[in-house]
């Protein structure tokens, strides 16, 4: 049996890593559409304080794009490293979007940073915007692909399971692609992004503002930046409601599990606003409910109603317990390949062999699985609810503080009064962290709330991973975080250095 | 519109494709990393050094990004058994890779000396360690990888990081050293000027010969150890595993492709005359020819890798039935199908508009250039 230490491990790693790659994405997300709208009206309009702020956020850009290639690189490789089980087990169709995005995406985008950076005098005022754009739109084709190998977790749609090579194969590339899932993710997701480039500007703006530095360079990048981040502020909220939407059809147990929801209500059931959570007994000792308004947000009915998590946990009871046959029946038409009999019985099983496959972690063979193991494996088969709870309120709250922030600074900015709004500056500075707190928690919910799957439904985590030791994990963990963390500090260094001396930086006494 | 047996052989090709495509492209920036500290003699020198590559290395980057993504799609047996097998080999390049696009993007955003020196040595480890270890694994093929797969086509791997240090993965790792080297010392005599430049042309003539001794001396050894042969098989258009193969190991069996098919040992000398050309022409002062003469020798040093271990891709020496092949290694049908498609019709593309990058950036990089864009230059 799989080492549980080497699970965790692998699973503390991946999380590490992804995480902190997700620190520097959703800024080249977003500002590199930011620096799009800057040069455009550079083109159009011939002011070079356009070009210069092109070239000065640019600067901030290229600090945070070179650590999220740096953490990139990881990603890409890290399913071999520590997920090989599961690389061999859904390669054939989680490789596909991965090697179409290295093609399509990142290298449009990576060629297109070396001539943004150094292209500005060798390249015409078009040509240059036209370099910019394609890089925007490298990297946020990027960000669809990757959530198309995302979403296919979440909702493992267009493959079958092949006995004779033993994993998921894809049966439909376009149903992949146009999963519903990975769609309403992608533009949540970028949009996400957008908001973070957005706020990253306003509020850096809001600073040069408030010392009274680089007025007119700060005005204008303002204006701009609350506008895309208003923009994006409603997009990432219709679009989360949209992937809410998305998992209730997919993942009933994230769904509850964000909620807080352990029976079943009567359509259609209220939102928990805030709850005392009681994981033990299974039931919430105390919560401020708003009726109705999660069976209208993740049914779009009023009749339909969503499972709570003691029934999630007694379905998954009876499809584990029809999982073993799944497994033995698989084991025998593996030995027999070409007996139709033995693959139809398979085939009429196939939905439940990921839960059989729950069983691995408690017994080798599930044959020998004991209604112990079978009731453990159908509890663990909805992740614990605390911190999905909370981090999915931590991140819908900021959200809804971020657009209540470029609601006004989109306001204040129409009616040209923001500067003297020092509150509204101040709210815009302080702000900076929070779009990366929000993501992070958005992620947190993502992942940790499809628990205990790699892949929903099919493949468990805990039989993932590869065949490392402990001392291995170890070493490549506090490899991973030390040089990460050294890395980001170098980052924020140079960051705050830069943010500092502002635009002056490119040429001194300008603006 | 192909057959699985086709499409098998096809994606082959096109990792190798993808393969050499890195070592060209990437090649080059990582031999400007290597000879770094060796050929920048000052502050501006290196600076030159790096700068002829900055717009660039980025996007070559994605040949080796683009090149595991293509594994994982295609073959995602070997994705899978390679990276956790040779687990610290590959963490090992990608802690090395970590100092490139931070070295590259952070080195001149300071004036201080021991930063940038900091960054230099980050640079050449993140080029240096990179180009060793590729040639250090693929040294390792020849000789078999210990790892086994159970019923469930699950991998262990029994080796240690050190037992891949041996003598002869080591002398490839000379190889792929001397000719990513190769690369970045044409790449460099083409795109600078002066006494930067003369050194960049003695280090073409030094490689150049290293790689030409090296690349002789793993021919040899490759000569007398065990080779893998597969004995039997069952239909290769078919869907199989790897576990439905015998394999069995026999001396000189690396060469029995070149046996079968004599046309095969063209490849091999290509690598001699592109080595020679590369020598040659840049004492000719024909800069351009030189790295086309390099390029050759990376195109056919590492098809002549391909061809001598086909249809091997991963041997295995602690289990060889469980040897991952070109047959029976890939993935299904409808991935390979569909990932050709995407192949046919973005590669070009990419070529293009990096072909479209590399002419807008021509020319030499200058001393003066540095100095007269010190803001906005790396």
């Amino acid at each position: 049996m799989i080492d549980s230490a080497v699970v965790d491990l692998s699973r503390i790693q991946f999380a590490a890593t992804a995480l902190y790659h997700f620190i520097f994405v959703p800024l080249t997300l977003g500002l590199s559409w930011l620096l799009v709208a800057m040069e455009s009206v550079y083109v159009l309009t011939g002011k070079e304080i356009y070009r210069d702020m092109t070239r000065f956020w640019g600067k901030l850009f290229g600090i945070n794009f070179a650590l999220g290639v740096t953490t990139g690189i990881t990603m890409e490789f890290q399913f071999g490293t520590n997920w090989a089980y599961y690389s061999h087990y859904v390669g054939d169709i989680f490789g596909a979007p991965l090697a179409i995005e290295g093609l399509m995406a990142f290298f449009l985008e990576s060629t297109m940073v070396g001539l943004f950076f150094f292209g500005w005098q060798r390249l015409s005022k078009p040509g240059h915007l036209l370099v910019t754009t394609l890089m925007a739109l490298g990297a946020n084709l990027s960000a669809a692909l990757i959530l198309i190998a995302n979403g296919w977790m979440q909702d493992p749609v267009g493959s079958a399971f092949n006995p004779i090579t033993m994993r998921m194969e894809l049966t439909d590339f376009w149903a992949l692609v146009f999963s519903h899932a990975a769609q309403a993710k992608f533009v949540h997701t970028v949009s996400a992004g957008y908001v973070t480039g957005s706020l990253f500007v306003l509020g850096i703006s809001s600073w040069y503002l408030l010392k009274g530095s680089n007025i007119e360079f700060a005005r204008r990048s303002f204006r701009i930046a609350a506008a895309f981040g208003l923009a994006g502020a409603l997009s990432v909220i219709v679009l989360g409601d949209e992937s809410g939407y998305a998992v209730s059809e997919s993942q009933k147990s994230k769904l509850a599990t964000i909620e807080a929801m352990w029976e079943t209500e009567p359509a259609p059931a209220g939102f928990n606003i805030i709850a005392s959570i009681n994981e033990e007994e299974q039931k919430n000792n105390w919560a401020i409910k708003i009726p109705y308004a999660l069976g209208l947000i993740a049914t779009r009915s009023t009749t339909e109603t969503l499972p709570g998590i003691r029934e999630i946990r007694a379905e998954n009871e009876v499809r584990i317990k029809s999982g073993i046959e799944a497994v033995i029946a698989l084991e025998a038409v593996r030995k027999e390949p070409q007996n139709a009999e033995l693959m139809a019985r398979f085939r009429s099983l196939e939905k439940d062999l990921g839960y059989g496959l729950l069983l691995k972690a408690y017994t080798e063979d599930v044959r020998q699985a004991t209604p112990e193991m079978i009731r453990k494996a159908a509890h663990a088969s909805v992740p614990p609810v605390t911190t999905l709870f909370w981090s999915f309120r931590l991140m819908v709250g900021l959200g809804l503080a971020m657009l209540a922030l470029f609601a006004l600074a989109f306001w204040s900015s129409a009616r040209n009064n923001f500067q003297q709004k020092p509150w509204l500056l101040k709210w815009a500075l302080f702000f900076i962290p929070a779009p990366w707190i929000a993501c992070e928690a958005g992620w947190w919910v993502a992942e940790f709330g499809r628990q205990p799957w790699t892949v929903f439904g099919i493949l468990p985590t805990h039989l993932s991973t590869s065949s490392l030791s402990v001392a291995d994990l170890y070493g490549s963990l506090f490899g991973f975080v030390g040089f990460y963390t050294l890395l980001l500090v170098v980052e924020m260094y140079l960051m705050f250095k830069y943010a500092r001396l502002g635009p002056a930086v490119l040429q001194p006494n300008k603006h | 519109m192909f057959d699985y047996e086709t499409l098998k052989l096809i994606w082959w090709l096109l990792v190798g494709v993808l393969l050499i495509g890195f070592a060209i492209m990437d090649g080059h920036d990582m031999g400007v990393g290597t000879l770094l500290p060796i050929l920048g003699k000052d502050d501006t020198d290196r600076r030159v050094m790096i700068n002829s590559v900055a717009p660039h290395w980025d996007g070559n980057q994605v040949w080796f990004i683009t090149g595991g993504g293509a594994i994982f799609a295609a073959w995602p047996f070997v994705y899978a058994t390679a990276f956790s097998g040779m687990y610290w080999a590959l963490l090992l390049v990608l802690f090395a890779l970590f100092f490139r696009p931070v070295g590259f993007e952070y080195r001149s955003k300071l004036p201080n000396p021991a930063w940038r020196a900091a960054w230099d040595w980050g640079l050449f480890a993140g080029s240096a360690v990179p180009a060793l270890v590729f040639g250090v694994a693929f040294g390792n093929l020849f000789l078999g990888v210990p790892f086994s797969l159970d019923d469930t086509m699950r991998s262990f791997y029994s080796g240690s990081f050190w037992a891949l240090l041996n003598p002869f993965a080591l002398l490839c790792g000379v190889v792929s050293l001397s000719l990513l080297g190769l690369q970045g010392a044409t790449f460099l005599a083409h795109r600078t000027e002066g006494t930067l430049q003369l050194r960049a042309k003695l280090a073409v003539s030094v490689l150049a010969i290293v790689l030409l001794l090296a690349f002789s001396g793993a021919g040899v050894v490759v000569w007398r150890i065990d080779g893998y042969v597969i004995q039997s098989i069952p239909d290769v258009g078919g869907v199989i595993n790897p576990l439905m193969k015998e394999v069995v190991r026999q001396p000189g069996a690396w060469f029995g492709n070149f046996q079968k098919l004599p046309i095969l040992w063209s490849i091999p000398a290509i690598s001699y005359v592109g080595a020679l050309l590369a020598l040659l022409a840049v004492r000719a002062g024909k800069t351009l020819i030189a790295f086309v003469g390099s390029s050759l020798a990376c195109l056919s040093v590492i098809l002549t890798a391909g061809v001598a271990l086909f249809p091997f891709i991963l041997p295995s020496s602690a289990m060889p039935k469980a040897s991952l092949t070109a047959w029976d290694a890939t993935s299904s049908y409808v991935t390979l199908n569909v990932m050709l498609w995407v192949a046919l019709i973005f590669t070009p593309i990419v070529l293009a508009y990096t072909s479209w990058a590399y002419h807008v950036m021509s020319g030499k990089v200058t001393r003066e250039f540095i100095a007269a864009n010190d803001k906005q230059l790396y």
